[in-house]
């Protein structure tokens, strides 16, 4: 052990492969590899006499995806719910987090913390289910406008906040991580130094806020972009990109065509998270 | 009721699948029995009953199998045990696919299949025929479903009935006036109830729609809802399309649609007879009807595998679970009309069988049973293709939009 | 900062509604694991507290309990490994493609839930099905593992960034082995920053319902797969609503466990 030890220790070069080995090996082989399968699945058909999958190289599913109108408004409409709810977090987010980490006495902090936290343990689907009575005729919130019919009901307005509640805490948790970092006493220099409150904030505060912010939103954005399940319990008659994906995957058994779709969601996020990565955000999660 | 199961299992998945390998491939020449001209595989029937191996492994449904421990006083699973001596390992299945797959293991002996997955298991040698003698319990099986479509073959049964159900028409009795008798209602594009129709969130639901034009639009010929050529397909879909200007919602699992009931976010759409139950004993006043034009269905059967380890527990089970005792335990858990005429003495609601139409013939030949839509038409025509599954579920995307 | 009492009024009124938006549909599951309506009827016209009684005896709720407790703890056990050896590499070493790696561990997290499932999914299908491996409580923990390593590791990342590595190279430097390096110096430094993130891992794992949908095998159902199970079943459902409302109150033993373990920051901060 402790010659393994001293001689790992001359040979930097090869303890970064003993570190790297496993993790990598984990994650090229059982996520990359899978998404790999995936894509080049996308390209596939299903017969539709014997249902079996024909792997030949076809460019049909892609077509259909391009000419078909629903698939466009269904994209659009997807990434139009995504930008929502993570512009919702932010804005409610950032106050919390600035109040958490700036404000709050450290022992109250503690229980702030956990109280941002606790919602996480209960679960999704009771929480999304609690909206849906919540939105319901007659429901408090229609209730609080003024009764029955008064509220917005069921539909894309339901799932944006349903979204933007489920994922808060997800976006609260990196910016109060951030700030909490950002030492009070350059704040007060900064002050000393004559800067008004507007300046200290462009100047030092919002170097950490952006990124913090938009590592929140890789969580919200990408969370919203990939569900199913709120929009069907408070969606209305609305339906989102993951729908079609696990409609054509779980009922129609057409993992093709499934794929194909899945491509958008990874495409649009992954253009995201160049875009982002140079704000530093990927290190902030 | 397995909603979401419900939802998926009215999938049979892009088809009869393995049958093509096992049938007469892409060449549907064959003079096979199946639909398209299909071959079913050779497997022999149990000839008698033995003793049991001690355990049985079954597939199914949620809801269908329990032991008590959900709730203590529905059970029975522990009577059967104790009487056979064969323990019950049970999985609870969650789409028709996972059915299939898990019944492609081996593993198992028995299975609940749906009628979308009854055919795929049958073409696919997954299951053998039953031998209907060693089932005692059979002959008081009701005779409309004995012998269909997605439980026989030529004649020869491939499973024990397990229960039906229609899916009505629902409608707010103080909403909702005059008293709907036709599906007319949820197809009218100036519906004064426009944002509180619900319909079923699933591609079968396209069915509904081509049953309401075979019978408004003769000149269409839909002999069979789920057999439906490329004019027929494209005049279901466009209704639907129409259809979705009046939704409120799409609904696909029943608490949700109590719910929407209960509150008056929906007053009017299709139900299944248990919804309408529970939303009655929620103290909302609903009405159902089975409308004049007639109505979709399901329907379950309870199968044995070909490569059962634990055959003569299998059948055991298979008798056990078509028992008056025990198919009226699972009839009014799941909210089901029973298979056994028997069971209607059993239920301990007396009006059980009344509320659900199991003794009424009439009423359940007006049910078009799901049935997965294939290319080869399941109406029997061997002159056009029809639309698939896969290409259901497609279209379906675009009605809801 | 020097803020107006203007200012933090404002923040602290923000905060208050902020919480309230929080709190009051989870106030919403604890009342309605009352209302006698199996539908949750508005408002309850009839409260008791027979779903109590009723999930209490509902075995099938602790099982499905069990079930994902086991699994957060081996998804977990397995990110904090991986996570921390990543960290290391990363924060200790200059290689190339290290941007790349930091890029590709974000990637399961990134991508939308179902995109992952069905990749690991027909994955799984394809190449573990052919070695005889069915899908079961294996494939769900290295499902939830894969999303779950990218916590570990900003965690335990952040820290080795504050901390340095003075006090190591003293170690090293006074003669003692990496592994007493490792056990005395390392460790005690990331201890907290591992005790975070395991717990936010957990807690992921714990309530994922997507990537477990089409990872699970036949028979594994976590607690979220027999929510979403019952959930639709209307005799059910005011079942869900206890179970919902013991998790919340249990979800205070981890977080609680944590800070005692850890100190204060440990249940709480990310860094």
């Amino acid at each position: 052990m402790t010659a393994l030890g001293s001689y790992l220790h001359r040979h930097p070069r090869l303890r970064l492969a003993g570190l790297l080995s496993a993790p990598l090996l984990w994650l090229v082989v059982a996520y990359l590899g899978a998404l790999a399968v995936l894509l080049v699945s996308a390209f596939w058909t299903v017969n539709g006499f014997t249902g079996e999958t024909v792997r030949e190289f076809s460019l049909a599913n892609f077509r259909t995806i391009l000419t078909e109108e629903v698939y466009r408004a269904v994209t659009l409409r997807s990434i139009g719910v995504a930008a929502a709810v993570t512009a919702i977090c932010v804005v409610v987010a950032v106050p919390m987090a600035f109040f958490m980490a700036k404000v709050a006495s450290a022992r109250s902090r503690h229980w702030l913390v956990i109280a941002i936290l606790t919602p996480l343990w209960a679960s999704y689907l009771v929480k999304a289910y609690a909206w849906r009575i919540l939105f319901a005729n007659g429901g408090p919130v229609d209730t609080l406008l003024g009764g029955p019919g008064r509220g917005p009901g069921y539909g894309l307005f339901a799932t944006v906040v349903v979204l933007s509640y489920l994922w808060l805490p997800y976006m609260i948790l990196p910016i109060y991580a951030g700030l909490e970092r950002l030492p009070d006493s350059l704040l007060e220099a900064s002050a000393d130094l004559g800067a008004r409150a507007g300046r200290t904030f462009r100047a030092i505060v919002l170097p950490i806020l952006v990124p913090a912010v938009f590592a929140g939103s890789i969580f919200t954005f990408s969370l919203s972009l990939g569900d199913y399940i709120t929009v069907q319990i408070v969606g209305g008659k609305t339906q989102l990109l993951g729908n079609v994906v696990y409609a054509n995957i779980g009922a129609a058994n057409n993992l093709p065509f499934a794929a194909a779709i899945a491509t958008i969601p990874v495409l649009v996020m992954v253009i995201y998270l160049v875009a982002v990565r140079r704000s530093g955000a990927l290190e902030q999660l | 009721m397995h909603s979401s199961s419900r939802m998926v299992m009215a999938a049979l998945a892009a088809g009869v699948l393995t049958l093509a390998g096992c049938g007469g491939g892409g060449d549907s020449e064959g003079s096979g029995s199946g639909p398209g001209g299909m071959a079913v595989p050779k497997i022999d029937k149990m000839a008698s009953l033995g003793a049991g191996e001690g355990t049985v492994n079954v597939v199914s449904w949620a809801g269908y199998v329990e032991d008590g421990t959900t709730d203590k006083a529905v059970d029975w699973v522990t009577g059967f045990e104790k009487e056979t001596g064969c323990q019950v390992n049970n999985k609870v299945a969650g789409t028709s696919d996972e059915m299939v797959a898990l019944m492609k293991t081996g593993e198992y002996d028995v299975v609940s299949a749906s009628g979308d997955a009854s055919l795929r298991l049958i073409y696919g040698g997954d299951v053998a025929p039953v031998n209907t003698d060693l089932l005692t319990n059979y002959k008081d099986v009701f005779e409309g479903l004995k012998n269909k479509t997605w439980n026989s073959v030529d004649g020869q049964a491939y499973g024990a009935p397990h229960g039906r159900g229609a899916n009505l028409l629902m409608y707010r009795t103080d909403v909702v006036k005059p008293a709907p008798t036709s599906w007319s209602v949820v197809f009218d594009p100036a519906s004064p109830y426009k944002g509180k129709i619900t319909a079923y969130d699933s591609p079968i639901y396209i069915a509904d729609a081509a049953l309401y034009l075979m019978k408004t639009k003769p000149e269409l010929n839909i002999k069979n809802p789920y057999a439906l050529d490329d004019t027929q397909f494209q005049a279901a879909v466009d209704l639907l399309k129409q259809q979705n200007e009046v939704i409120g919602e799409y609904w696909s699992d029943y608490t949700k649609e109590v719910q929407a009931f209960k509150a008056g976010n929906s007053v009017l759409g299709t139900t299944w007879q248990v919804i309408a139950n529970l939303t009655k004993a929620d103290k909302a006043p609903v009405e159902v009807v089975l409308p004049s034009e007639g109505a979709t269905g399901w329907s379950d059967t309870w199968m044995v595998s070909a490569k059962a380890k634990h055959p003569n527990c299998a059948y055991l089970w298979m008798n056990h679970i078509i028992s008056p005792e025990a198919n009226a335990g699972v009839a009014e858990w799941f909210g089901e009309a029973p298979s056994n005429k028997l069971s209607c003495g059993k239920t301990k609601d007396p009006q059980h069988c009344t509320t659900f139409h199991a003794e009424d013939e009439a009423y359940f030949d007006q049910v078009w049973y799901w049935t997965t839509p294939l290319a080869q038409c399941v109406d029997g025509r061997t002159d056009v293709t029809c639309k698939d599954y896969a290409a259901w579920t497609q279209a379906w995307t675009t009605v809801k939009g | 900062m020097t803020l107006s009492p203007a200012a933090r009024w404002s923040l602290r009124i923000a905060m208050g509604l902020g919480l309230v938006f929080i709190y009051v549909p989870l106030l919403l599951v604890l009342v309605n694991s009352f209302n006698g309506d199996r539908t949750f009827a508005w408002p309850p016209d009839d409260l008791t507290t027979r779903w109590w009684a009723a999930a209490w005896a509902n075995e099938g709720a602790r099982q499905a309990l069990l079930t994902s407790v086991k699994a957060g703890l081996g998804a977990t056990a397995i990110a904090l490994v991986l996570g921390t050896m990543v960290s290391f590499a990363v924060q200790r070493f200059a290689f190339f493609g290290r941007d790349t790696v930091s890029l590709l561990i974000i990637l399961p997290i990134a991508l939308p839930g179902i995109v992952t499932g069905i990749a690991l999914d027909s994955a799984w299908r394809s190449v573990m099905g052919d070695l005889g491996i069915g899908k079961g409580m294996f494939s769900v923990i290295v499902g939830h593992a894969t999303f779950c390593v990218v916590i570990v590791y900003n965690n335990v990342l952040a820290r080795l960034r504050r901390t340095g590595t003075s006090l190591e190279d003293a170690s090293a430097d006074l003669g003692a082995s990496p592994w007493q390096t490792f056990r005395f110096i390392t460790f005690p430094m990331i201890r907290t920053a591992l005790l975070a993130g395991g717990l936010l891992a957990f807690a992921l794992s714990f309530d994922e319902i997507i990537v477990t949908t089409f990872t699970a095998g036949p028979g594994v159902t976590t607690l979220p797969i027999w929510i979403f199970n019952n959930l639709f079943r209307p005799n059910q459902a005011p079942i869900v609503n206890v179970v919902a409302a013991v998790l919340i109150v249990l979800s205070v033993i981890p977080v609680w466990l944590a800070q005692r373990l850890a100190g204060p920051e440990a249940g709480a901060s990310r860094t």
